[in-house]
């Protein structure tokens, strides 16, 4: 980014929620039913085991899903441990295990068919 | 030369039935890893054989285990299993005290009244007579109750019963008209020429006076061989394959092979050493409070064993063990189910490589609290003020920077994943160089002690307070609250440890006892290794297990794991839920 003293043209920062693949968001909202019920309170993430040593952000990466943006859910999910702190944390009773192991079940079968 | 066409189908299905066998336990011991198959190569001259011998006849003959679980169950049980084996032992003997010989064929003590002659008596010819007439009436009574139990389970403290396929019906059939058609063969036979005790001897001479026996005689043998013919062919293809894979089954464990995490011969022999009894529905908190009923391991090996999908049968477990610990055979069922759940995290070389090199003051004792305690830190601050009351010098090692044990992974079959999680914690757990390590969550306890390789000895929190007690170092006050004591699924059940916190808890505190201590304990619901159901269902396992404590009025429900404390508070509204390390604490 070229810097004009001081001041840079920051990227476009805009969701294309048409061109967006909606495909991981449509099987969690039907295999994870209870993650619609997120609201965004951030319990999980402050709980985090992994959370607390790197910058994992459960609900960043299920806000990401929902929208959309995979390939950034992607790659925050490797980092997490699922030592399950978050589902005992959740006022809402999302099963936010679940919705990982899940996340994680669909990237794995989506890249066997890639390959 | 005693011989007739109708002994055919009895000794072909026979043969058969030798051969299959031999075969299938040939591949299925081959394909054992090679550490397991030594095991076999050491343990069979060893007087772990013998007593594999006594287990068979204790076990698999008399149905000691299930005797325990219900009375009514195990006579049932063990009319069928111990009647029959007397009924093959002593006819043998009796053809072996006629013939003089112990080489006459196998058909010749089965079909024995056939080919003796009545008139011609041998020693102690009235004697087996009548056992043989007693053998069979065991035999008889036993089916009566095994038909009843179809249609009133309840009788037997079984709230349901095994929900069986077609086939299974029709070996089913089988066999319960094996022993009434030799009744009326060997009653037709009497009738006509003569022998028998009371049972057949008099049920000849009833049939005689209105039916046609010399038509009826030489068929009802017909039929005989015919059914157990029949029912040799279906064996290996019916649930009682358990009956002689039952008995491998049982040496091998002695032997001392073990379920590994894969699934291999080994784990098709526990498959099939399956009966399919059914006591395991009726212990599965599942069934009992969320009416979750095809998942059960008697129907989830069935599964197995006939290669149906399930991935989704799998996963609905709450690995509570109490299935395992109810199991007559002593299957491995947790082990097996976890081989099903496949291992989904792709493993690479950054994988976790966030996690910092390990910091950790050297110490003495080492105290890792697990994940689960840092949500509750009151077990955290009260394991600290004994730790200081008693003068330790301990070092708190994932005080800042810990890490999950690994076990939640390896829960979901993610056993790669938690390797590397296992080496990190391992590695952190020698930098503090303790000669103890203290935890305060069974699961993670459980993990260190069977996938870690540690020089530390492993101690759950409830053991090292037992030690403290015990040797002086901490004075406890025995404080007046009533107390019950939730053992916690991992600790009791899945590491044996029952004693210590049940020790501690009674200087501590007045312990009633319950119908659910030590290793009958239930499971909180808020197990993470079920991944199916809901949240609501999880509540409802909870709350259902609170009010099974809370029936026994104690001031506190108390329990030795973060994960059930968290959990059972959240439904149980009157009555407090604590650690025993909190309890401790106070006193």
């Amino acid at each position: 980014m070229i810097n004009f003293w001081g001041y840079s043209i920051s990227e476009t920062r805009s969701i294309n929620y048409d061109k967006n693949d909606k495909a991981m968001t449509e099987y969690i909202a039907a295999t994870v039913p209870s993650s619609k019920l997120c609201i965004g309170c951030g319990g999980c993430t402050a709980g985090c085991t992994a959370g607390n040593l790197t910058d994992f952000n459960i609900r960043k990466v299920q806000m990401l899903m929902k929208r959309g943006e995979t390939k950034d859910a992607k790659e925050q999910l490797q980092k997490c441990m699922l030592c399950g702190k978050c589902m005992l944390v959740c006022p809402r009773g999302v099963e936010t295990r679940k919705m990982i192991l899940e996340m994680l079940n669909f990237i794995k079968t989506n890249q066997k068919l890639e390959d | 030369m005693y011989y007739d066409h109708f002994v055919l189908p009895f000794t072909i299905g026979l043969i058969t039935l030798l051969i299959y066998l031999c075969f299938k336990y040939y591949k299925w011991i081959k394909s054992f890893p090679r550490e397991e198959r030594k095991k076999i190569r050491k343990g069979l001259f060893s007087l772990q054989t013998i007593r594999s011998g006594w287990e068979i006849f204790r076990e698999s003959l008399l149905h000691h285990k299930i005797f325990k679980t219900n009375p009514m169950l195990g006579y049932m049980h063990m009319t069928f299993a111990f009647g029959w084996f007397l009924l093959i032992v002593v006819g043998k003997i009796e053809s072996m005290v006629y013939h003089t010989s112990a080489f006459n064929p196998p058909y010749f003590a089965i079909f024995f009244r056939y080919f003796h002659p009545a008139n011609e008596t041998f020693p102690y010819s009235e004697t087996f007579a009548f056992l043989m007439d007693l053998i069979l009436l065991f035999l008889l009574i036993g089916i009566t109750l095994a038909i009843t139990k179809r249609f009133y389970s309840r009788l037997f403290g079984m709230k349901k019963t095994t929900k069986q396929r077609a086939y299974d019906l029709l070996i089913l059939t089988v066999l319960w008209l094996i022993f009434p058609v030799r009744f009326l063969a060997e009653s037709f036979t009497s009738g006509l020429n003569g022998g028998g005790s009371f049972l057949t001897y008099n049920a000849g001479n009833f049939f005689g006076s209105f039916l046609p026996l010399e038509h009826l005689s030489y068929p009802a043998w017909w039929v005989y061989s015919s059914l157990l013919g029949l029912f040799f062919l279906l064996l290996p293809f019916s649930r009682y394959m358990h009956i002689p894979t039952e008995m491998v089954y049982i040496f091998l464990k002695n032997w001392g092979v073990k379920q590994g995490r894969e699934y291999n011969g080994y784990s098709e022999i526990q498959v099939n050493a399956c009966s399919r009894c059914g006591i395991c529905i009726n212990t599965c908190q599942l069934n009992s409070s969320c009416d979750i009923n095809d998942i059960q391991p008697v129907y989830f090996l069935r599964r197995i064993r006939n290669h149906e999908p399930l991935s989704k049968q799998a996963e609905n477990c709450l690995m509570c063990g109490r299935c395992e610990a109810s199991c007559p055979v002593g299957i491995n069922l947790n082990a097996i189910r976890q081989s099903q759940r496949p291992d989904t995290i792709r493993v690479v070389k950054d994988t976790y490589a966030y996690v910092p090199e390990p910091e950790v003051k050297r110490a003495k004792v080492a105290y890792f609290a697990g994940c689960m305690s840092h949500l509750t830190p009151g077990i955290i601050k009260s394991m600290q003020q004994i730790f200081e009351k008693a003068k330790v010098d301990y070092s708190f090692i994932d005080e800042r920077a810990g890490i999950c044990c690994g076990r939640p992974l390896a829960l979901s079959g993610n056993w790669q994943a938690a390797q590397i999680v296992m080496d990190k914690n391992q590695e952190m757990i020698e930098a503090s160089n303790a000669d103890i390590l203290v935890t305060s969550c069974p699961i993670c306890y459980k993990t260190f002690k069977e996938d870690y390789t540690l020089k530390a000895q492993i101690m759950h929190h409830t053991e090292y307070i037992e030690m403290l007690i015990r040797e002086g170092q901490l004075k406890v006050n025995n404080m007046d609250v009533k107390t019950v004591f939730h053992n916690p699924c991992e600790l009791g059940r899945g590491s044996q440890i029952v004693h210590a916190p049940e020790n501690v808890l009674k200087q501590v505190s007045y312990k009633i006892t319950t119908v659910y201590d030590g290793k009958k304990s239930l499971c909180c619901g808020g197990s993470l290794a079920n991944t199916a159901i809901d949240s609501g269902q999880k509540t409802k396992i909870s709350g259902d297990t609170v009010k099974a404590y809370t029936a026994y009025h104690p001031d506190v429900i108390v329990t030795a794991c973060p994960l059930c404390k968290k959990t059972l508070s959240k439904t149980s509204t009157e009555i407090p839920v604590k650690d025993i390390a909190e309890l401790v604490a106070e006193a």
